[in-house]
């Protein structure tokens, strides 16, 4: 009993550091000026005030890199979502000659490094945008695209053990009773994965939200059309960095993904466990 | 469990259409991109029509591989994807013990904390340890009375903040996939062992580990994948590579090579290395996969 104790005293001296550099972002949003670049820094405040947030919304005009990064973000969850689960289901419905080499293909593939991607991608993307101006370089339809790409091996590869999980009884009942394969597939097959279909959008949400290396590549002379983790760095100047709005930026960068988390961590451990077994 | 009837490669084709077109396009196509783009001289004369193309055949590998600064980059892209993957397994898998050992609510606490970690995003992640430890107005200086020191401009110090700083992002996975596969050994297997009058030690040796085996192979590739190509931390904890470039990494030599000195066939060769040796590590990968017996 008494070493369980300590156990347990250890257990939240751990949780505490791990989530320290989180609640010293939260600390130095919520900061006066002052306290913030004082030379000695005082885990706490008196003063809590929003004044960081606001510089960082109207003097950087973080507010249209957070729409932007929203834009970018959920037109890749959507357009991954009927992608994947499409595909999801001729890999784990249909058999056809090619369908191992396929498999094998798809995790292969997620192994690139994409981040080496970047060069040819920003030629092709300068050239796309001869052609389709919104999906070119310094256009948000560019990010859409490569995030879309790099999405997709790892969700079409996690959903397919949830569309296994339907029982195929359920697919010839369904057909009995006179649904087309159309229907069974929006009316009985997509419901019926959407926890699937949940942790898949999480984590290509993420994946889109999170990026940086693109963001910083495609979108070079478009101030406007920035997301997030690019305007966090415009902030950040050698020598007087403003610390406070810095860290009301990652804040407002981080609530979004923190509540998704904590929303479907559930799903997504389960998710992840059954990806990572199969 | 799966039926063949007619007409069905047909139907699943259509519904693989617009996965392989994304793929294809955005994937496929870009890889032989960079393969192409590697076997020539293409800088910012070429970029912009000032010169022609000249085809190099293996020469900008040639040029990489003769150079030391390569190769002392390739080292440290080793070195500091060891140090990272060891930290993330060695906290990840201390950390997944300890929560079987401790009541529901103090792994919770554990959990949420290690949640937050895993979701902070790399940009604010990297950015929050920066503060965390500036030189000037940084809590760890404070704490540790060393105020005005650079945690930044030593080579090797810099390497250890970035390394920390990816091992509090990556090691909730490891703790939470191998937390879930310590709770599945069936109970009866540990009863078994305890009443053989096995220690907990040689418990933990003889009777989790082998069972764990396959578990603790794929989180180990999954982090060899994840830590060799690290570029966010490095390029902004470390701005960019760190002074006179001493702090780079494969991924962020590649893109200052390309998108700095716009020596793109340079860049592109170091990629196509950097995706080789990758791959060199999947083929590992599937053959422990294999290896454990589960099929695709």
């Amino acid at each position: 009993m008494k070493l369980r104790g300590v156990a347990e005293g250890v257990t939240v001296l751990i949780a505490g550091v791990v989530a320290f550099p989180l609640y010293w972002m939260f600390l130095t949003a919520l900061k006066p000026e002052s306290e913030v670049i004082s030379a000695e820094p005082r885990p706490w405040t008196l003063a809590p005030t929003f004044d960081s947030f606001v510089r960082a919304l109207t003097v950087q005009s973080f507010g249209r890199y957070l729409v932007n990064s929203l834009v970018v973000a959920i037109a890749v969850v959507l357009l991954s979502l009927l992608i994947s689960f499409l595909a999801a289901t001729a890999l784990t419905r249909f058999r056809f000659r090619s369908r191992t080499t396929l498999l094998v293909m798809l995790l292969v593939v997620q192994m690139v490094p994409v981040e080496a991607l970047t060069i040819p991608l920003f030629f092709m993307m300068k050239s796309v945008r001869e052609v389709a101006p919104v999906f070119g370089l310094n256009h948000l339809g560019s990010l859409v695209l490569v995030h879309l790409a790099f999405s997709l091996p790892f969700a079409i590869w996690m959903l397919r053990g949830f569309v296994a999980a339907v029982p195929v009884e359920l697919e010839e009942a369904a057909t009995l009773d006179g649904a087309s394969r159309f229907r069974f597939l929006w009316q009985v097959l997509f419901p019926l994965v959407a926890p699937g279909l949940v942790a898949t959008s999480v984590l290509s949400f993420i994946h889109a939200w999170n990026d940086f290396l693109f963001a910083k590549t495609f979108i070079i002379s478009a101030a406007e059309n920035q997301t997030l983790p690019l305007a966090l760095q415009v902030f950040v100047k050698p020598d007087q960095n403003d610390w406070g709005a810095i860290m009301a930026g990652s804040t407002l960068m981080t609530i979004p993904v923190l509540i998704f988390f904590i929303l479907v961590q559930r799903r997504l451990v389960a998710g992840l466990a059954g990806a990572v077994k199969s | 469990m799966m039926r063949a009837h007619k007409g069905d490669g047909r139907i699943a084709f259509a519904y693989l259409t617009p996965a392989l077109l994304v793929l294809v396009g955005l994937m496929g196509y870009p890889i032989y991109q960079l393969v192409l783009i590697s076997l020539f001289d293409y800088g910012q004369e070429q970029v912009s029509g000032g010169a022609p193309l000249t085809f190099l055949g293996l020469e900008n590998y040639a040029t990489l591989f003769s150079d030391t600064k390569f190769w002392s980059v390739l080292g440290q892209t080793v070195g500091f994807a060891a140090v990272c993957v060891l930290g993330t397994l060695v906290v990840g898998a201390a950390l997944a013990v300890l929560a079987t050992r401790v009541r529901t609510w103090a792994r919770t606490v554990l959990f949420l904390a290690a949640l937050g970690a895993w979701a902070t995003p790399t940009v604010a992640g990297s950015t929050i340890w920066l503060f965390l430890f500036d030189a000037n107005f940084g809590f760890v200086n404070e704490l540790l009375g060393t105020t005005g020191f650079s945690w930044t401009y030593d080579r090797w110090v810099a390497f250890g903040l970035v390394a920390a700083q990816v091992i509090w992002c990556s090691f909730p996975f490891v703790m939470v996939t191998l937390y879930a596969g310590i709770k599945a050994i069936p109970g009866e297997v540990l009863e078994a062992a305890a009443l053989d009058g096995a220690s907990a030690l040689r418990t933990a040796r003889s009777v989790m580990l082998p069972l764990l085996r396959p578990l603790l192979i794929v989180v180990t590739i999954q982090s060899i994948i994840w830590d060799f190509k690290v570029f966010t931390q490095i390029y902004i904890m470390t701005n960019g590579g760190g002074i006179a470039g001493r702090n780079l990494v494969l991924n962020v030599y590649a893109y200052q090579q390309a998108f700095a000195a716009s020596e793109y066939g340079l860049g592109a060769a170091i990629g196509v290395v950097m995706t080789l040796l990758l791959l060199l590590v999947t083929l590992g990968y599937l053959r422990a996969l294999r290896k454990s017996g589960e099929a695709l």
